[in-house]
């Protein structure tokens, strides 16, 4: 396109200049309209807005536990036993698939210690998504090899800090942002 | 083998549309003169009977979509409405789900027809990648529609595919977010389901009109994977073609009214009939049987993005076949050893649709691995290598001399026109 006009002319014209900066623009403009049509499927505004959920969870003596929806997920919330907290206690954290704690509630490279699991002061609570990490199924708690949690879709095995031991998924169960507002009273969000 | 139109329109008005559109000739030309290789086989008809069950699922769907509503809180509630309330309703949702089902049956034997019969050599890649994109597309409709019923199965299936793409590094989680519109598999991601559950299928029928077009560039392939050499190798589409297709869609029907009136719930799975409960999966999830060998794969690998990744490659390595098969002779039947690894190919893809089935333990994860691995070596190494050893049997000298049994061979071979 550059010498169309003048064959000598190596420099490109100011006809050029014009080509190439209306096609610019177009295409930009063409990206900047695409993105209210991608935008739209995230999620919307009413699903932001269902972020927080508090529970009561006065009635869960040590070796119960509570399934509660939040954000369309179920989360577990576990009062962990002496014994099952002793045992998650005692696996040396080098030795997990994941050795990272997952928990929204600490920096992102925090180790995955059994204290870094459970609750901030209290340990024997264990509140994580109840979403497998691999493709997304509800494990079944107090199951599998350690006791912890079993996904019966593609046979991963939890411990009873919720770590992944054995099986496909690749990251222990995750732990969402939460705090006891009461003694007996969680917020999680 | 262009087959141009030998059509005359008779009468004035036809004459006057030939002149400004001719769409009339252009049928004639593809569905009445087109000239079809005269030794096709009755696995040559599977393409008409893809085309019926494709046009069975559109008005099927059309009228099931006039009941059905796309929300998380009435979705499996309007199912069941549909089976009870609505005149002729079980009938209607009963073809339409056992029509999923027939539909991979026929595309599975239709793409082994053409595994066998070479039909995807020079020149006809782009009419089989064309097909490769057919079956992507129908794997999506399927996937959606399935989710449409809102019952455990739809859910957790739902979950789990849409989780494939969290394994993605760094992006994952936002993709899996945005695909849901929420932060699980809910009522925003059902809806869009629906929208794109109705609009893949006429994306199908789009490509369908591509992929027969290809076709009748490159002419239909036969069971002895030669040239169309001469006018006497080929009979016209009508009514040769025309009369067999439309007898194995009958044959193909009788199958399919004894599923739906006699067996409707047996490609179904009874906990599809348990309404979605984001709490609790099912203690065994498995998907539709049609998925079985891709699920298989998946399973296959303990890791999760290589999981993934495999499964995605279980398909794309379909899309490059035509260029794996280093062999220039189509048709297995003169190709002795890839005849025997092509029956060994089909056992191998249905051994992996049984292990899908089967729980993700013990000896069946060994026998998955085993047979995933088998069903890559058969692309990436098999294929390429039997093309250079093998010694093909000679081939006839045409269509008709091998058909007319020698009555025709005397003939001189004349310029052929097409
Ligand atoms: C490529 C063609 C199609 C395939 C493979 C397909 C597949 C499916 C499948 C597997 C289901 C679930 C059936 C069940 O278990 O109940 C389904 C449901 C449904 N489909 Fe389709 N479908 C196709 C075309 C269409 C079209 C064109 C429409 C609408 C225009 C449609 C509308 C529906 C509706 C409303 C449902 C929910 C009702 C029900 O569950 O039966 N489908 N589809
Ligand atoms: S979803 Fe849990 S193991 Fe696959």
């Amino acid at each position: 396109m550059a010498n169309t006009e003048t064959a000598d002319n190596a420099e490109p014209t100011r006809r050029d200049f014009i080509y190439i900066a209306t096609g610019g623009v177009a295409a930009v403009g063409a990206a900047l309209t695409i993105w209210p049509f991608i935008d739209q499927m995230n999620p919307d505004a009413a699903a932001l807005a269902l972020a927080q959920v508090e529970v009561d969870v006065s009635a869960l003596e040590p070796g119960m536990s509570l399934t509660v929806k939040w954000r369309g997920k179920p989360v577990f919330i576990r009062n962990r036993t002496a014994k099952e907290i002793e045992e998650a206690e005692a696996v040396d954290v080098d030795s997990l698939p994941d050795g990272l704690a997952r928990n929204a509630n600490l920096a992102a490279d925090a180790p995955a210690s059994d204290a870094n699991r459970g609750a901030d002061g209290r340990e024997a609570w264990l509140v994580q998504i109840g979403i497998c990490t691999h493709l997304g199924c509800v494990p079944l708690g107090q199951q599998g090899a350690y006791g912890g949690y079993f996904c019966p879709c593609h046979g991963s095995v939890y411990d009873t800090a919720g770590r992944i031991r054995q099986g496909p998924a690749p990251e222990n169960l995750h732990i969402p942002v939460y705090s006891f507002v009461t003694e007996t009273k969680l917020r999680i969000g | 083998m262009e087959g141009h139109s030998t059509y005359q329109p008779k009468n004035g008005a036809a004459k006057w549309l030939e002149r400004r559109l001719p769409i009339m000739g252009l049928a004639h030309s593809s569905f009445v003169a087109y000239p079809t290789p005269r030794n096709l086989n009755y696995w040559w008809t599977f393409g008409a009977i893809l085309s019926f069950v494709l046009a069975e699922q559109i008005i099927t769907g059309i009228v099931l979509a006039m009941h059905y509503v796309p929300a998380g809180s009435l979705a499996f509630s309007s199912v069941e409405s549909i089976m009870r309330d609505v005149n002729f309703g079980w009938l209607l949702r009963y073809i339409h789900a056992n029509g999923a089902s027939l539909f991979f049956f026929a595309v599975y034997i239709h793409m082994f027809r053409g595994m066998y019969y070479g039909s995807y050599k020079e020149p006809r890649e782009v009419l089989w990648i064309l097909g490769v994109l057919i079956l992507l597309l129908m794997i999506a409709a399927a996937f959606m529609g399935y989710v449409l019923p809102w019952g455990q199965m739809s859910f957790w299936a739902a979950t789990v595919i849409t989780n494939l793409f969290s394994a993605i590094p760094l992006v994952g989680p936002s993709i899996t977010e945005w695909l849901w519109g929420g932060f699980a598999v809910d009522s925003a991601t059902l809806n869009r389901f629906y929208a794109l559950h109705y609009l893949l299928p006429f994306m199908i029928a789009g490509v369908v009109v591509l992929h027969i077009w290809a076709l009748h560039v490159s002419g239909q392939n036969n069971p002895l994977g030669i040239d169309v050499k001469s006018k006497k190798d080929t009979l016209p589409f009508t009514p040769f073609a025309t009369i067999k297709d439309m007898f194995a869609t009958v044959v193909f029907l009788i199958l399919f009214a004894w599923l739906v009136f006699y067996l409707p719930n047996y490609m179904g799975h009874p906990d599809n009939y348990i309404p979605a409960d984001p709490l609790k999966t099912p203690a065994h999830i498995v998907p539709e049987w049609y998925f079985l060998p891709f699920y298989a794969i998946l399973r296959a690998i303990p890791d999760k993005l290589l999981g993934v990744i495999a499964l995605f490659a279980a398909i794309a390595v379909l899309f490059l076949l035509p260029w794996f098969d280093t062999s220039r002779v189509r048709s297995a039947k003169f190709r002795p050893i890839f005849r025997q690894f092509f029956w060994i190919f089909v056992l191998v893809c249905i051994g992996l649709g049984y292990l899908g089935s089967q729980p993700a333990e013990g000896g069946y994860v060994i026998a998955s691995r085993i047979l995933t691995a088998y069903y890559f070596l058969h692309f990436l190494v098999i294929l390429p290598v039997i093309g250079l050893i093998e010694r093909p049997k000679p081939l006839p000298n045409s269509i008709s001399e091998s058909v007319l049994q020698g009555s025709g061979a005397a003939a001189p071979a004349t310029g052929s026109k097409g």
